[in-house]
């Protein structure tokens, strides 16, 4: 890396200044001439017939515009439903979100009605008022009873509540379970809660009459599927709709999706001729905005007598909530995940979505990779325990050697494409986590410490994560005649420091000032396509992309300088704002200069016959992910009184082939580290029977803070990847990905004097102490 | 427009004479009326800590406090930080240096607590950063380097005022 | 999550707040808003009136006088946090204070909307409970005080009336030199806890306990004192093994149970926190701590 000047660097982020200073742009902060503040009206039950809604009475009210139900907002509408779902052939039906509901509620929160008024205030108190007339009908909450003979239908027009089922495997399962020596299987039931950014969603939205404009500002992480979701719902052109993505604070997934009350602000806003906005509150987020919940699991793994690996099966039922809103990929990356780092000769995963009467589910960081590998993980831990082998001289027999890579494995992914380990060493990984953990030091400690009466544990997890989805992410790089660098990009930033790592990989190939460079990002009108941020993915694509357009503009740029200069251009070299020659700085000519000769002059032909314009559009196309891997190693203290878990050391050593920026990684990896922790031992989004959210506001949904956070010790490997021209691999979801099974397997490790082994996330400190009285209570009585 | 009252108050040193609606919280009325909208909202019910101003000096949650009830106060939000124009407070350049922002959307409430937190404690233990910014929710960054922040902030306050 | 409309009133004087409370429909107090607040945006409560303590005079004071301490219902929690009165004079408040909120909601949050909002997970009314607080309260008739015991009536519900405010409490101190401790345990730090317990002992140059407090807080509908531990630690040294004993009579405690605690798991959790206090307030007692 050495003489690079800033790619690889610790680079100040550029986002930061204005961030710092109260001078970011949130899409709460826009505030424009005439704008209105919309409310929702929202379901308050699981599932009810809608029999009338009267607004009368919220719209008697002073400041109040207008209340919109899906009848009002039929006339505008060219389809009523938000068509998402990504393709697959295992759905067994197709259930779309209205834009809004339509004469059938299916869960808590959905939007009925939306409600314009001069402040939010008024907005809220006329939203109180819209009387809806409800005939509730039973509600199904639980996943697995949906199943079940006799279920109530979440929607009352479905045959049942089977929204998907699928499966995937490779090998000869059947015969290699029935000839195994060892097999041991495990229950595990699995729940993420929410994204829970710290901003909520929202939207603003003006329509200009004259242009027929619609400009929709949305704390989105996909600004062209909204665009491309509404010219299908709004039957509009591609010049009719720009959708712009402000600071965003936070995405974490959820606001990947495109949601009904997008499409019902641009609307209001379309009829009341005024700007709306929409700021998402809290509960509303915690009601209406996608999440993960529940999977649970049946799974068996049969080893040989040394503990290799020998088939993995299993079943997963997947609570999908009462819509599609992105597909069936969460529940896919969870049966695709869960063999992947290790060598298992044979595996059969069969996967149920099921529909219940809550908020759907799409992917929270991570995306489901969590869950598939706590199940390797903690078979791995059954079988080590069983077969009375070390728990990390299991996953050293069996991980796949670095010199196996690239390894095919025998599945394929969503997009039907081989699923192929690409570069890293895992086990060097592994060794080097344990080793700053002192995992072979362990027992000693643990010893020592229980004879203090202190409950101490140590638990390690690999993983590898498919990153960088394609198929691509466009760049478009330019340099003006006022010799500024602009990049337009596809992508979408919501705090991953999108904007820094596309300029440090521009800066690189043209001139090195970072400050010369404008990035702009999350905008439709300015690249035709855009896939946006998620699967840990920009990097990769928009990083490539933005390389060869890079790299494109410099040859362009040396070769219309050298023609000006009279030089050649292998003699040429870009520093800061110029082009000199190499050896004689006076020699020289400005970026601006450059770029205002291939501008154009009436009557004048281009320099050197090169094609207008000082600048290049690339979709560096992708086809395969790149897997990142890592591993995590934690050691805990439990408190068997009161169950509280506390971190001792938390190590996370990891991969992800090149880095752009080694200060910007470790944020990520730390960051999704601690949405792990906060999924395995605090967050849980709780339904009653009745499908009724019961933990809406950050008093009974707990998030991680920083007195429970530990300090994470980093440690980084470097395999770059060939699939791209950067080495890069993605990061933004690394951390969280073997968080549950670490930690879990090192709360077992502490109480294993207890005997008590546990295959749930999350774990809550109740259920610690029920564990280690169930075992006493058992023990008292077998004493 | 419901009952309303006009207030004065001082916000980031300008004095501000509004008439506001009884009901507005001090959050709404400093971004909405006052245009400061670098103060944010994250949960409105006390827990985040994005909307933490400085009130009189003390950090207190603006969405918990009406805005009526800052009559004759002295506010400090995240606009006000900064020494001028040009120049960062030292926990600003903290932050930036040690990547304590991600999203940036609890950044406002971060700095202000700290800044209280470091006049009540011009040196302090990592575990005294983390239990100070307890009342501040981060989802990006894992606090790691806001922790980090805030210690080298206290280091370079400290060398400033030649401790 | 807006507030919902309503009137505001900002009295300067106790007097005037009682007439307020006298002549309004559907008022609510407005302490510190720590509480209230959260509860207005959420629109839980729906008050047509609201009125406003923050400019009443006089109560917001921490006063001792041969061992009693006085404190004004306005007094801010960080103002008790950094008192020298409370540290020397009542400790027990101040290991509590420790572990109550944030700093931005002690800066905000007072004693008197502790007191009446009386949640009963919150460490100030167990912090009263123990000391034996007196509570003093201001209605139409004058002032009345209210002993803490007769203070909660039923959950979340103060023994004032609709008329009255609280305008103080008075808490006797112990002798100098004894021992206390407020544990409790929560989630997270600053989180309501599920369960507490407040110790405070008093021990005789033998070693044994010569006077004893124990309060458990998160448990039942209002702390709660465990009388029958407080008469049977009488005499005893600080031997551990005897106070786990002692404490498993927590489990009888009448508990709260919901999705985030069973009542089995807090009356558990009674016994382990008082525990833990009373060895913690033993320790400090015969300075071993």
């Amino acid at each position: 890396m050495s003489g690079w000047k800033v790619f690889g660097s610790r680079a100040k982020r550029l986002e930061d200044p204005a961030l710092l200073t109260g001078q970011g742009r949130f899409v709460d902060d826009i505030i424009l001439p005439e704008m209105v503040h919309a409310a929702f009206v929202r379901s308050p039950h699981g599932h009810a017939k809608i029999l009338g809604i009267d607004k009368e009475a919220a719209l008697s009210i002073a400041g109040v515009y207008g209340v919109f139900t899906l009848e009002d907002l039929r006339p505008f509408l060219n389809n009523e439903r938000l068509v998402v779902g990504l393709p697959s052939p295992s759905y067994k039906q197709e259930l779309d979100r209205p834009a809004l509901a339509d004469d059938e509620v299916v869960y808590v929160g959905e939007p009925v009605a939306i409600v314009v008024a001069d402040t939010r205030y008024i907005a809220e108190d006329a939203a109180a008022m819209v009387d809806v007339d409800y005939d509730i009908l039973p509600a199904v909450s639980d996943c697995r009873a949906a199943l079940e003979e006799g279920a109530p239908l979440a929607h009352s027009s479905s045959p049942h509540n089977i929204l998907a089922q699928f499966d995937m495997g490779y090998g000869a399962v059947d015969s290699v379970f029935e000839s195994a020596s060892h097999k041991f299987s495990e229950s595990m039931w699995q729940h993420r809660g929410g994204s829970q950014s710290i901003e909520c969603r929202g939207a603003v939205s003006i329509y200009d009459p004259v242009e027929e404009l619609v400009t929709l500002y949305s704390a989105t992480q996909a600004a062209h599927t909204a665009k491309n979701i509404l010219i299908d719902m709004l039957g509009l052109n591609e010049t009719q709709i720009r959708v712009i993505i402000p600071d965003v604070g936070g995405g974490f997934g959820p606001k990947l999706v495109f949601y009904q009350e997008d499409v019902s602000v641009v609307l209001a806003a379309k009829i009341l001729g005024r700007p709306v906005k929409w700021a998402e509150d809290r509960r509303e987020h915690f009601i209406s905005t996608t999440q993960e919940r529940d999977q649970f699991w049946e799974v068996e793994i049969a080893v040989d007598d040394d503990g290799k690996i020998l088939g993995l099966r299993g079943s997963m039922i997947h609570d999908h909530g009462a819509y599609t809103a992105r597909g069936i990929n969460l529940a896919f990356n969870s049966a695709l995940i869960v063999s992947l780092p290790y060598d298992v000769p044979c595996y059969y995963m069969d996967v149920v979505l099921a529909l219940t009467n809550k908020v759907p589910v799409t992917p929270v960081r991570g995306a489901g990779h969590p869950q598939g590998i706590f199940v390797m993980e903690r078979l791995l831990d059954r079988a080590a325990r069983e077969l009375g082998i070390d728990r990390a001289e299991i996953r050293r027999r069996n991980l796949i050697p670095s010199e196996e890579l690239p390894y095919t494995k025998g599945l394929k992914t969503r997009g039907d494409a081989p699923v192929v380990l690409d570069s890293g060493d895992y086990l060097a990984c592994m060794e080097d986590a344990m080793e700053r953990i002192d995992f072979v030091g362990f027992p000693e400690r643990q010893e020592q410490a229980l004879k203090e009466g202190r409950y101490i544990g140590v638990g390690l997890a690999n993983y590898v994560k498919g990153t960088g989805r394609g198929p691509f992410e466009t760049v478009t790089v330019r340099i003006g005649p006022s010799g500024k660098i602009m990049v337009y990009s596809g992508a979408a930033a919501m705090g991953q420091s999108t904007r820094t790592m596309l300029t440090q990989i521009v800066a690189e190939h043209l001139g090195g000032d970072m400050n010369n460079i404008e990035v702009v990002t999350g905008d439709s009108s300015v690249v035709a396509m855009g896939i946006g941020g998620s699967a840990s993915r920009q990097t990769v694509t928009a990083g490539s992309s933005a390389l060869l357009a890079a790299q494109e503009v410099r040859d362009k740029a040396l070769k219309v300088a050298a023609h000006i200069l009279e030089a050649s251009e292998e003699d040429l070299e870009i520093e800061g704002g110029e082009i000199r020659v190499k050896g004689v700085p006076d020699l020289k000519v400005e970026l601006g200069t450059v770029a205002h000769a291939v501008a154009g002059t009436p009557g004048f032909a281009l320099p050197g016959g090169i094609e207008p314009g000082m600048e290049s559009t690339q979709n560096f196309m992708i086809d395969d992910l790149t897997f990142v891997n890592g591993t995590a190693a934690v050691e805990v203290e439990v408190d068997p009184e009161t169950g509280k878990v506390s971190f001792l050391k938390y190590v996370i050593v990891h991969d992800c082939g090149t880095v752009v920026n080694p200060m910007i990684v470790d944020g990520q990896v730390v960051g999704g580290t601690a949405h792990g922790i906060g999924n395995t031992l605090f967050e849980w989004m709780g339904y009653d029977e009745t499908a009724q959210p019961i933990t809406t506001n950050f008093a009974e949904y707990l998030l991680v803070s920083a007195p429970e956070m530990p300090h994470v010790e980093l440690g980084h490997m470097e395999s770059p990847t060939p699939l791209n021209p950067l080495g890069v691999k993605g990061v933004g979801e690394c951390g969280v990905v073997p968080a549950p099974a670490a930690i879990i397997s090192a709360v077992e490790n502490a109480l294993s004097p207890f005997e008590i082994s546990i295959g749930q996330v999350p774990l809550r400190p109740p259920e610690i102490v029920e564990k280690i009285q169930d075992f006493k209570a058992a023990n008292s009585q077998a004493g | 427009m419901g009952e309303s009252r006009k207030i004065s108050l001082s916000v980031n040193g300008k004095t501000y004479e509004e008439e506001v609606e009884v009901r507005f919280t001090l959050a709404d009325f400093l971004r909405q009326q006052l245009g400061l909208t670098g103060t944010h909202l994250g949960c409105e019910h006390g827990v985040c800590g994005a909307c933490t101003i400085l009130l009189n000096g003390r950090s207190a949650r603006s969405c918990l406090m009406l805005a009526v009830q800052a009559d004759g106060q002295e506010i400090t939000t995240i606009e006000g930080i900064a020494p001028s124009e040009d120049e960062m407070h030292p926990l600003q350049e903290a932050f930036r240096d040690n990547h304590g922002l991600q999203c940036g959307f609890c950044t406002p409430g971060m700095l202000t607590t700290l800044i209280e937190f470091l006049g009540d404690n011009p040196d302090p233990t990592e575990q005294e950063v983390r239990e100070a910014i307890s009342g501040n929710l981060c989802r990006c960054t894992g606090y790691q380097g806001i922790v980090a922040a805030a210690l080298d902030a206290a280091q370079r306050l400290r060398e400033a005022n030649g401790a | 999550m807006k507030p919902p409309p309503f009137s505001y009133h900002d009295p300067s004087s106790v007097g005037e707040v009682i007439s307020l409370l006298g002549e309004l429909e559907n008022p609510k107090l407005l302490a510190g808003g720590q509480s209230l607040m959260p509860m207005l945006n959420m629109r839980y409560v729906m008050p047509d009136h609201v009125i406003d303590l923050n400019k009443v005079e006089g109560l917001s004071y921490i006063e001792e006088n041969g061992g009693t301490i006085s404190i004004g219902g306005m007094t801010r929690q960080r103002e008790l946090e950094y008192s020298d009165v409370i540290r020397a004079k009542c400790p027990l408040m101040y290991d509590a204070l420790l572990q109550v909120g944030h700093r931005q909601t002690r800066n905000r949050g007072t004693i008197g909307g502790s007191l009446s909002h009386l949640d009963p997970a919150a460490e100030l009314p167990t912090v009263c409970a123990a000391h034996d607080a007196t509570i003093l309260v201001q209605g139409p008739n004058g002032e009345r005080e209210i002993p803490f015991p007769d203070f909660p009536v039923a959950y979340m519900t103060p023994a004032t009336e609709m008329d009255e405010l609280l305008t103080g409490v008075k808490i006797q101190a112990w002798s100098d030199g004894h021992g206390y401790a407020f544990v409790e345990f929560a989630r997270r730090h600053g989180d309501f806890a599920i369960t507490s317990a407040a110790a405070m002992l008093e021990v005789g140059g033998d070693g044994g306990i010569t006077r004893a407090s124990l309060t458990v807080g998160g448990v039942s509908a209002a702390p709660i004192r465990m009388n029958e531990i407080e008469q049977a630690l009488i005499g005893q040294a600080g031997d551990e093994e005897k106070f786990r004993e002692l404490c498993e009579s927590c489990r009888e405690i009448d508990a709260l149970g919901d999705v985030y605690a069973s009542s089995e798991y807090r009356q558990h959790l009674a016994t382990v926190m008082s525990r833990r206090a009373l060895v913690k307030a033993y320790d400090r007692a015969t300075g071993k701590a």
